[in-house]
């Protein structure tokens, strides 16, 4: 086949894609070999330790950090005196890493210290006397909204007003209010979400290292080193060549490093100090002063016909994302109706600042709470016309051709596929036992492309190297050496890739949206096909015949024909083995802004007991069904729909950010902050749906956000059902399902 | 010609229009063109945008070629996780 051909993906055969060969960072990770942030170290370095507010809201009269710089040890302390002030796009995230004017949560940094040693960088930050001015603060979305809740921002107001709406969006087509004049039934309802956290297991750490020349290196953990370059080097008014940045292995991600916490501050400091500054979180900081999501509150309405058709749909979603502008509410928006197929449809958002740490993007940002509210009226509204859900699902499922409620035209998609297979799959036709429930609800994500840079070289031993820009959160290290073993045609043995630092390769964006499977698999599909070309021109070099008439099959330089000569087919290994002779380094590169990304859809199936005595309720059964397009390596697929539905288990059932009187986070650790652990969990059943996604040769589309879309409504609608009461309120703790079963039994009394 | 949709918040930006009919052939001069009719859309613009070109998605994508007649919808930039 030409190499410039795309082949159809849906015919295609592969040899090593969609096998399940061993992942090459397992060894590392088991054995404790495995570098993570925390694991940096460097000659002579310093201890950084951060002075965070003990207020959710107050005015910094004045910081007074003498006492500490006189103390035997200190190297050096930084506030936001030291960081140059902006008014760009990135003044919040510089803000957010130091506080200016005002603390505006429980957590914020307010200054910073290097050491010698832990205990002196502990000592110092008691020394820095900061004074206050309390204000009064709002941590709940709505209160937030009010026209007398405490101010945060000056510079945010509405209809001539400080507000804390920082802005609104609104998304849909068609006439609703005719829509549902049209309904015979229509069912409305209000829901609420919590702030969780992503809960990744490594806290944010990084060493920086400045040296009195101006150039300085970082090694992190992070979801996106080139990200953490470009924004450190622009705080900090350094020249992006001139800072050095390293991903290090990552103890989990899920969208929350995705931008900077501890970065620019340790690069100060040791810029500061001429020192290397190591710096840590603790968990408690994790909790209080990274990102965890929006909380939310959100009304739905839909109208249906009798027959299962919606004619109308509507919602108003309010999302507070912590004390700066941003909260995902516009793709909350855009997701909440995406799975179907409307003439009528309106979502309407509000983006809401309160006294609380800025959210960080979270897997499939805005969404989940979106669906929660969505899928939870649809299963309600099948009740209502006493219609099985997945019939009415599939009855109003978007498709080939279907304008989304967000505007594009869909091309081909799989939603429909994962209705069917889950309306086959054994669980959901398997009896459940008292007091249990089943639900069901089905979740979108658009997924991105984006710009992504990929070098492969062929060492003269036959092995390949890839380097990749895009730090591994789910596998992708595995799933590129698949990809370019399939298209040398060489054992995924023989590939061995690694993520390279800032200045190896060009810019990549972040590792996020679902992309990299997508975006980096295109590139190395591109950088493989490079090199064949160039394998191709050396074996002509080698034969003494024309570049044109060397073909690559199975991993083989062949003569195009009996006319090109005849030749015995040369392997990579031989081709390689002979490089320096033939014009030097074998290699392949490619570099693109990777478009064609194809949206991703899903059906979990959930079983739910409930104990109505205590309120305690337990995830009996959970299946997931999703369309991966193409799964590179079925397994991490299968983990990705696995690691999904577990943290939509704890979203839904146990975690929250918990607030006191004086706004203050009440739960920081894992021990109030209560993540599902394996003895929470059933097995969770997984059937991966191939749609090919036409923008991919392979036919690749992202899974590791869709998967956390569904998982709170399925579980509220399985919840519900086997509590015989509607739950409209995440997290359904035991204290809230009591009280909603109690409630239930008072008002039937009544 | 392409036939391009904003998102509904843009409406007050072009009094009242979402769906316009705009000559351009790349998506720089899609967006120039509209920040000409439409001044009160350059501060949406200058956010950032997501482009979709007949159901395909971009991010970052100036450049990149309208072909003649399609469905160009314009909404916020997009982040994940």
């Amino acid at each position: 086949m030409p190499l410039d051909e795309k082949p159809d993906a849906t015919k295609r055969a592969f040899d090593v894609v969609g096998t399940r060969p061993l992942r090459p960072d397992g060894i590392d990770k088991v054995t404790g070999r495995a570098m993570f942030g925390a694991d940096a170290f460097a000659s002579g370095m310093l201890t950084g330790r951060v002075l965070r507010s003990p207020h959710a809201h107050a005015r910094i009269r004045s910081i007074d950090t003498s006492k500490a710089e006189a103390l035997a040890g200190v190297k050096a302390i930084v506030t936001a005196a030291d960081f140059e002030d902006r008014d760009d796009d990135l003044r919040d995230v510089l803000v957010n890493c130091m506080a200016r004017d005002k603390a505006l949560y429980d957590g914020h940094a307010v200054a910073a210290v290097a050491a010698t040693t832990p205990a002196v960088a502990k000592q110092a930050l008691k020394l820095i006397e900061v004074d206050y001015e309390v204000l009064p603060h709002v941590i709940d979305v709505e209160d937030a909204m009010t026209d007398d809740a405490p101010i945060l921002h000056d510079n945010i107001a509405r209809d001539g007003k400080p507000s804390n709406i920082a802005s609104t969006c609104e998304f849909g087509h068609g006439d609703p209010d005719k829509g549902f004049a049209e309904a015979e039934v229509v069912v409305e309802r209000t829901f609420r979400t919590e702030a969780t956290h992503q809960g990744y297991i490594e806290p944010h750490a990084c060493l920086a290292s400045v040296g009195p020349d101006g150039h300085g290196e970082l090694w992190c953990c992070t979801q996106g080193n080139f990200m953490v370059r470009n924004t450190c080097a622009q705080l900090l008014g350094m020249d992006f060549s001139k800072l050095r940045v390293t991903a290090s292995e990552i103890g989990g991600g899920f969208g929350g490093k995705t931008t900077v916490f501890l970065e620019p501050v340790a690069l100060a400091l040791s810029r500061k100090a001429n020192r290397p500054v190591k710096m840590t979180m603790s968990r408690e900081e994790v909790f209080r002063a990274s990102g965890p999501t929006a909380s939310s509150a959100i009304r739905v309405k839909v109208g249906l016909a009798r027959d299962g058709r919606i004619t109308a749909a509507e919602a108003e979603l309010k999302y507070q994302g912590g004390a700066f502008p941003g909260s995902p509410v516009e793709m909350g928006a855009m997701a909440a109706f995406s799975c179907y197929d409307l003439e009528n449809v309106k979502t309407f958002g509000y983006d809401v600042v309160a006294n609380r740490p800025k959210q960080a993007a979270y897997r499939a940002p805005g969404a989940p709470m979106a669906a929660f509210a969505v899928e939870s009226v649809i299963e309600e509204l099948a009740e209502a016309i006493g219609m099985d859900p997945i019939d009415l699902r599939l009855k109003n499922a978007a498709k080939e051709g279907t304008k989304s409620s967000y505007g594009p035209t869909y091309k081909r998609i799989g939603l429909v596929e994962t209705l069917e297979a889950a309306k086959a799959h054994p669980h959901y036709s398997a009896p459940l036992g008292p007091n249990q429930g089943r639900g069901v609800a089905c979740g979108f994500w658009f997924n991105f492309g984006g710009e992504t840079c990929v070098s492969l070289n062929v060492g003269k031993d036959g092995t390949v190297g890839l380097s990749l820009g895009t730090p591994d959160i789910g596998g992708s290290r595995a799933s590129m050496c698949q990809i370019a073993a399939e298209e040398l045609g060489i054992d995924y043995d023989q590939v061995y890739a690694i993520v390279a630092d800032t200045a190896a390769l060009g810019f990549n964006d972040v590792t996020e949206g679902s992309r990299v499977t997508f975006s980096s698999g295109l590139a190395t599909i591109e950088a493989a096909r490079e090199a064949i070309k160039k394998l191709c021109q050396r074996a002509a070099i080698m034969w003494d015949i024309p570049a044109e008439a060397v073909i690559w099959e199975d991993g083989h330089a062949r003569p195009s024909g009996s006319n090109a000569g005849d030749f015995e087919p040369l392997s990579l290994k031989e081709i390689a083995a002979h490089s320096a002779e033939t014009g030097g380094p074998i290699a392949g590169h490619h570099e693109i802004n990777a478009a064609g990304a194809g949206p991703s859809f899903a059906t979990h199936i959930v079983d739910a007991e409930v104990d109505p005595e205590t309120g305690a309720c337990w995830v009996t059964r959970y299946t997931v069904v999703q369309d991966a397009g193409k799964a590179i390596h079925p397994s991490y697929v299968e983990g990705q729909f696995q690691g999904g539905a577990v943290q939509g288990i704890g979203w839904a059932l146990n975690e929250e950010y918990i607030y006191g009187d004086d706004g203050t986070l009440q739960n920081a650790g894992f021990l109030d902050y209560r993540i599902p652990v394996a003895s929470d969990l059933p097995m969770i059943d997984t059937v991966i749906v191939e749609v090919p996604n036409p923008g991919h040769p392979y036919g690749v589309r992202g899974v590791g956000e869709t998967s956390i879309v569904p998982p709170m409504a399925a579980i509220a609608n399985a919840v519900s059902a086997a509590a015989g009461v509607r739950m409209t309120s995440l997290p359904m703790s035991p204290p809230r399902l009591l009280q909603a079963i109690d409630n239930s039994r008072k008002q039937a009394a009544e | 010609m392409a036939h391009v949709k904003l998102w509904e918040s843009l409406r007050e930006a072009t009094g009242g229009q979402t769906e316009l009919e705009v000559e351009a052939r790349t998506v720089k001069q899609l967006l120039d063109r509209l920040a000409e009719d439409y001044p009160d859309l350059q501060p949406a613009i200058d956010k950032g945008l997501s482009v979709s070109i007949d159901g395909e998605m971009h991010r970052k994508a100036g450049f990149q070629k309208i072909p003649e007649g399609a469905e160009v919808v314009i909404f916020p930039r997009m982040a994940g996780g």
